[in-house]
């Protein structure tokens, strides 16, 4: 079989397996995908200010939301790209998997705090209150504790390899209970204040609040990806630089032996 | 199945002959549950609303304490890898040393629990709820513990680590806990739907947590 019939029979994933492959690919997609990002992101940030018309209860600050609703989702789309880069990582070995489920962790708790903290700006002036103990709330704010074990796991553990493979099982463990404390919160919440407090949802109906959102989304989405792209090459380059770092150490290493013995 | 047993019996006989550390870890409760009416005042009424919280909260920090014991004296010691290597699968010894964390630890700390709840006032008819709800929560803080433990293993004070990775993983046993026991003190939810999740949470670690711990101990150990 010829190299190229090799390359015909793999599924996408396991081409991209190859690193080198990897870079080529991402090299020429990452311009376009950063630009459209950045189109995107003007484009409805134009939309939000000049176009979308203010909300009749919350007036100006209904601008905070295409924002806001993006990054929240993009925090959850983090964690779930963690888990499932984990998944690959352990069940197939897939060696870009670490890399992008180290790549992803800080992004992730990025957009998470993104939305926190807008959210918060936006509760000031509609609640009277930078912070509410909502179940939504505190769920985002529980998912970031995951973000910062995630990452503070990953730099604690010294040998790479290691902390990739308990990296990966932190993530699937935190994605197989987070269900359980998003669940557990609601409850929380409802069982000691009535549900009425937030109408989030409410605006986001009309059509002309809904699709500066929804371009918002696909904006924030790609810049997400570019991050998660641009962050995964520089992993991959730095650990080249790092093996490249090793084998000179060993060659001089050798050669002052040689150089001792002779 | 006897090497199971074996290694349970072997593991309580070590906590109990070593000593020291059940102590320490119902001392350290004793003394949390002290500095709340001396840090929020000694209002009756306010202690015995926020007993149950407390009673809880300090439960979990105590027995956060003891979690890296679970492997760290057998990893030392290099008994771990012999384990690891054994014929009992290392999901089932993970499973037998998390058990051994629950009764030398979790049991003591549970029945500590209702004598601390007289210092803070808690109402006479939370006490059945509140013994039954930490037995039926303790299993998922040693279990889900164990995975904290295993996965900071080998990482230098790995304690504050680990209480990073583990306490966001005890908020559902927390607020069901919880919910069961001011269910009792007329709360608006049931006691036993609280106390049913409460034990669907262990049963969930049960399972959960000694494949993961398995997991993490054989990648270190290899």
């Amino acid at each position: 079989m010829t190299p190229s019939d090799v390359t015909s029979q793999q599924s996408l994933t396991q081409r991209l397996a190859n690193p080198t492959r990897f870079m080529q690919l991402s090299g020429t997609l990452m311009p376009w995908l950063a630009g459209a990002a950045a189109a995107l992101i003007l484009y409805a940030l134009y939309l939000a200010f000049f176009v979308a018309p203010e909300d009749y209860q919350q007036g100006q600050t209904v601008k905070i939301m295409f924002i806001h609703v993006p990054a929240a989702w993009l925090a959850m789309m983090g964690y779930a790209l963690i888990a499932i880069s984990s998944f690959g990582y352990l069940v197939f070995r897939h060696p870009l998997a670490d890399v992008s489920a180290k790549a992803a962790a800080p992004i992730g708790a990025a957009f998470t705090f993104l939305a926190l903290a807008t959210g918060s700006l936006w509760g000031k002036p509609m609640w009277g209150t930078y912070w509410v103990w909502d179940a939504r709330l505190t769920s985002m704010l529980i998912l970031l504790f995951l973000y910062f074990g995630l990452i503070a796991l990953r730099s604690a553990v010294e040998d790479e390899a290691l902390a990739g493979k308990l990296c990966a099982v932190l993530g699937l463990v935190g994605v197989t209970i987070l269900p359980i404390i998003k669940f557990s919160v609601d409850w929380w919440n409802t069982l000691h204040q009535p549900a009425s407090v937030i109408r989030m949802d409410g605006p986001t109906i009309h059509p002309d609040l809904l699709w500066p959102l929804l371009v918002s989304a696909i904006g924030f989405s790609l810049l997400f990806f570019a991050l998660h792209a641009k962050g995964m090459r520089n992993e991959i380059l730095r650990r080249r630089l790092r093996s490249l770092t090793i084998a000179e150490v060993d060659r001089a290493r050798g050669a002052s032996a040689a150089a001792a013995a002779g | 199945m006897s090497a199971f047993w074996t290694l349970l019996k072997r593991d309580l006989l070590l906590q109990v002959r070593e000593g020291g550390a059940v102590g320490t870890a119902l001392g350290f409760y004793l003394v949390v549950v002290t500095m709340m009416p001396l840090g929020l005042g000694p209002d009756l009424n306010l202690l015995s609303r926020i007993a149950p919280g407390v009673l809880w909260i300090a439960l979990l920090l105590s027995a956060l304490l003891s979690l890296p014991r679970i492997f760290e004296a057998d990893d030392e010691d290099g008994s771990l890898e012999v384990i690891a290597t054994g014929d009992l699968p290392l999901e089932l010894a993970t499973a037998a040393k998390a058990l051994a964390h629950w009764i030398s630890t979790g049991i003591p700390l549970a029945l500590l629990a209702p004598v601390l709840g007289l210092l803070l006032n808690l109402e006479l008819s939370a006490y059945p709820v509140l013994v039954a709800t930490m037995f039926a929560g303790t299993p998922a803080i040693s279990f889900l513990g164990a995975v904290g433990a295993a996965l900071t293993l080998r990482v230098r004070r790995g304690g504050l680590l680990l209480a990073l990775l583990v306490l966001p993983l005890y908020i559902p046993t927390l607020i069901f806990g919880i919910a069961a026991i001011s269910a009792a003190t007329g709360g608006p939810s049931g006691v036993q739907a609280s106390f049913l999740i409460l034990s669907a949470i262990s049963l969930f670690s049960l399972v959960l947590g000694p494949v993961a711990a398995a997991a993490a101990i054989r990648f270190q150990t290899q």
